[in-house]
């Protein structure tokens, strides 16, 4: 368990020489990478390189075969658990493309998860006045409408809104741990705003925490400024470097990469 | 993958699958003349009704089975069945509560079902709500009678309503649903041993739910129970139903009637919350569930049949409206759940004949397993229904790749001035839902009672509060271990 007396230095995410394949298919070639409680870190890189694959190989998506190496969650064996023991654990991911629950709504779903957070961890769950007192506040914190509660999940949702759902479930249910895919594709900008100011307070209001974003393009580490880049190319991990390697792929393209 | 694993968890428990050790009174099997006069005998029934069995038995030997359901099942053997069976103690119809065997107060206790008076006055468990017990073939108690007299509301076995109230029997039996209506309703007619009987009278609206708990214990038998409730003029009831039987490796047949009448500006709300045993994972055994439930409304009365339906191996079920009247108003909400090898062909039909008379149906249809859950529904608009409307709206939900949902909407509309819609949505729980749920934490079983839950909201919001909940936990019950 953690040390906490280290608790700054304490590596939350150690993945070591992570091989993994979907369909057979070889998608993860020896990836490590470390990531330490307080930092925020990116992985950027072209189409097909398993940036989307390692975020669903951690969280523990069906139809991903781990084939070698191994993945520490906070001193835990993380490939050896469940999903929702990864979440209980404190992994977080926010999808890419969350999908819809019609019928369900918005606020029975994030009571649900709430509760059995609680139960995993042998808490008290919130009574439903805390529970609502808490949902409204944060809901309000991202601009959300709250008749957007009411409403099925993600049902009907347009881009934007998935997205800023997902920092809604990531604030109310506090893991330890965030995984951002993509997080800012279908956002405008000003939605990219409050959803960078979502992530920058969940790091800053505890510095046990840590996140790893995936993104496609510089935009969003504009808003929320990463520790660490790194380039992932063909399933390993290529390049790291401060937030200057960011800019420096935005200006020259992934092929400058190759060529070095 | 995650489809092969929802069906290696689609297993249930099914906790009313006990069989309560009591002596009984039953009839050999099989069906002759002689089986329906002895029943008739049995109940001391005016020579009227034990013709009107006669003509009932008649007829029914002149029918086919009814084989156009999307169901398949194994030819009934109507001759293995038998036709009257009756707790030993309760041979000779209803007593007080004090005098009903303690064993069949056991089995309704262990069933949730009390029928103690006094605990449901001291709020220990239900309040408001009277009931009235059948076990096998007879009605074994009903609670509240006193207090619901004090309003002038009936509620006793029709076998006894029979003789109380006979002029009301007389005028309403077979009215709604005639003897010759089809195959099983014949069949009841013929051989209907007991059910309940509801009279509420003009202006009254009923100050307690009313509740009928059916139950099957006996082997080899049938249950043709026989259900007649009249509201009169500007009067209103809610009614309930349940139904449980024990686990038994053989088929048994259960062919109800109900049938409902609402005089001018009444309203009846019948709910049904249907947990027959369905069989094994292999389909062995289970309640072949063959039903006939209509209603007939009067100018500006209203009908509404809330059903949901998780038992039984087969179900071929249609609660309908007839709405006959100016105005009148009938309603149709369905949560039917199949799982393992069940089959179930339920909707319901809607015969508009009264001018601006207005229908709703909700359908639906949760399949899991290998079950098929088919949705069949008739909306008849008829020349003289001007200005009629109906709206339905069916829906599916798929668990897993080997179920099977359908859909068979028949609209006929000879009335051009009338409004008819449709609308129709299947949808699957996908594995991208399930992982959502498990990445934030919710277990699939978890997961798979909530959608369920959700997807079935516009008809729980229906049922009466104290039932509503009750059914969520049902379903929760039936789809438990349904997905890994």
């Amino acid at each position: 368990m953690s040390d906490m007396a280290n608790t700054a230095a304490h590596p939350l995410l150690e993945i070591d020489d992570l091989h993994a394949e979907v369909d057979g298919k070889a998608i993860l070639k020896g990836l490590s990478l470390t990531v330490r409680a307080g930092s925020v870190h990116a992985i950027m890189g072209p189409n097909g390189s398993g940036k989307s694959t390692l975020a669903n190989v951690l969280a523990g998506k069906p139809g991903y075969e781990v084939t070698g190496g191994s993945v520490r969650f906070d001193g835990q064996d993380l490939l050896a658990m469940e999903p929702e023991e990864r979440a209980h654990a404190g992994l977080f991911l926010a999808f890419q493309y969350p999908v819809e629950i019609p019928g369900v709504s918005n606020m029975e779903f994030l009571k649900t998860a709430m509760e059995a957070a609680a139960k995993a961890r042998q808490e008290t769950p919130l009574t439903t006045a805390e529970f609502m007192k808490k949902l409204r506040g944060t809901a309000s914190e991202l601009d959300l409408a709250a008749d957007f509660l009411k409403r099925g999940v993600n049902e009907g949702f347009s881009g934007g809104e998935k997205k800023r759902n997902e920092i809604l479930q990531m604030k109310l249910l506090a893991p330890k741990f965030a995984l951002l895919d993509e997080t800012d594709s279908g956002l405008d900008i000003d939605a990219l705003a409050v959803v960078g100011n979502g992530v920058n307070a969940f790091v800053d209001e505890d510095r046990t925490r840590a996140v790893l974003m995936i993104t496609h393009y510089q935009r969003l580490l504009n808003h929320i400024v990463p520790d660490v880049v790194h380039v992932l190319a063909d399933g390993r991990i290529v390049e790291s470097g401060d937030k200057q390697l960011a800019l420096t792929l935005e200006e020259r393209g992934y092929a400058w990469l190759k060529r070095a | 993958m995650a489809n092969e694993s929802v069906h290696e968890r689609l297993q249930r428990d099914y906790s009313a699958g006990f069989v309560t050790e009591i002596e009984s009174d039953t009839l050999p099997p099989g069906l002759d003349a002689d089986v329906v006069r002895f029943i008739s005998n049995r109940k001391g029934e005016p020579e009227w009704l034990t013709a009107w069995r006669l003509q009932a038995y008649e007829h029914w030997l002149t029918m086919p089975q009814p084989e156009w359901a999307h169901v398949r099942f194994p030819p009934v053997d109507f001759q293995g069945i038998s036709y009257y069976s009756a707790p030993r103690s309760q041979g000779d119809g209803p007593k007080s509560l004090e005098e009903v065997d303690p064993e069949l107060l056991r089995t309704y206790e262990k069933l949730g079902i009390p029928l103690h008076e006094q605990e449901m006055l001291a709020g220990v468990v239900r309040e408001n709500v009277a009931v009235d017990a059948v076990f096998d073939s007879v009605s074994i108690a009903t609670t509240f009678k006193d207090k619901l007299a004090d309003a002038g509301v009936v509620f006793c076995p029709i076998s006894e309503a029979v003789h109380s109230h006979p002029e009301i029997v007389r005028k309403y039996l077979g009215s709604v649903v005639p003897q010759k209506d089809n195959f099983y309703a014949a069949l009841n007619s013929a051989v209907f041993s007991d059910g309940s009987f509801v009279y509420i009278p003009e202006g009254v609206r009923c100050p307690m739910e009313l509740s009928t708990y059916f139950r099957i214990n006996a082997q080899n038998t049938g249950q043709f129970e026989r259900t007649l409730i009249v509201a009169d003029r500007g009067s209103y009831v809610s009614y309930l139903e349940g139904c449980t039987a024990p686990m038994r490796d053989e088929n048994q047949l259960h062919a109800a009637v109900v049938e409902l009448v609402a005089l001018d500006d009444a309203e009846i709300k019948y709910s049904t919350v249907q947990n027959w045993y369905p069989g094994d994972a292999e389909g062995r055994g289970g309640i072949y569930n063959f039903v006939t439930k209509r209603g007939t409304c009067h100018n500006r009365a209203k009908i509404s049949w809330t059903q949901v339906e998780t038992g039984s191996a087969v179900t071929w079920k249609y609660p309908s409206v007839v709405l006959r009247g100016d105005d009148s108003v009938g309603e149709f909400y369905s949560v039917a759940l199949t799982n393992n090898r069940q089959q179930a062909d339920t909707g319901t039909k809607m015969i508009h004949m009264g001018k601006r008379s207005r229908s709703t149906i909700v359908s639906k249809g949760i399949s899991a397993g290998r079950s098929e859950n088919s949705y069949r529904g008739l909306v008849r608009v008829s020349p003289t229904a001007a200005g009629a409307r109906n709206y339905t709206q069916c829906d599916s939900l798929l668990i897993g790749g080997a179920c099977g949902a359908h859909t068979f909407p028949y609209i006929e509309n000879k009335n051009a001035t009338a409004t008819v819609e449709h609308e129709a949505t299947t949808s699957k729980v996908s594995d991208e839902q399930l992982f959502l749920c498990a990445q934030r934490g919710i277990d699939a079983e978890k997961a798979v009672s909530m959608i369920v839950n959700g997807f079935c909201k516009e008809v729980f919001r229906e049922l009466p509060m104290e039932f509503a909940v009750e059914a969520g936990k049902l379903l929760e019950v039936s789809l438990e271990g349904a997905v890994g």
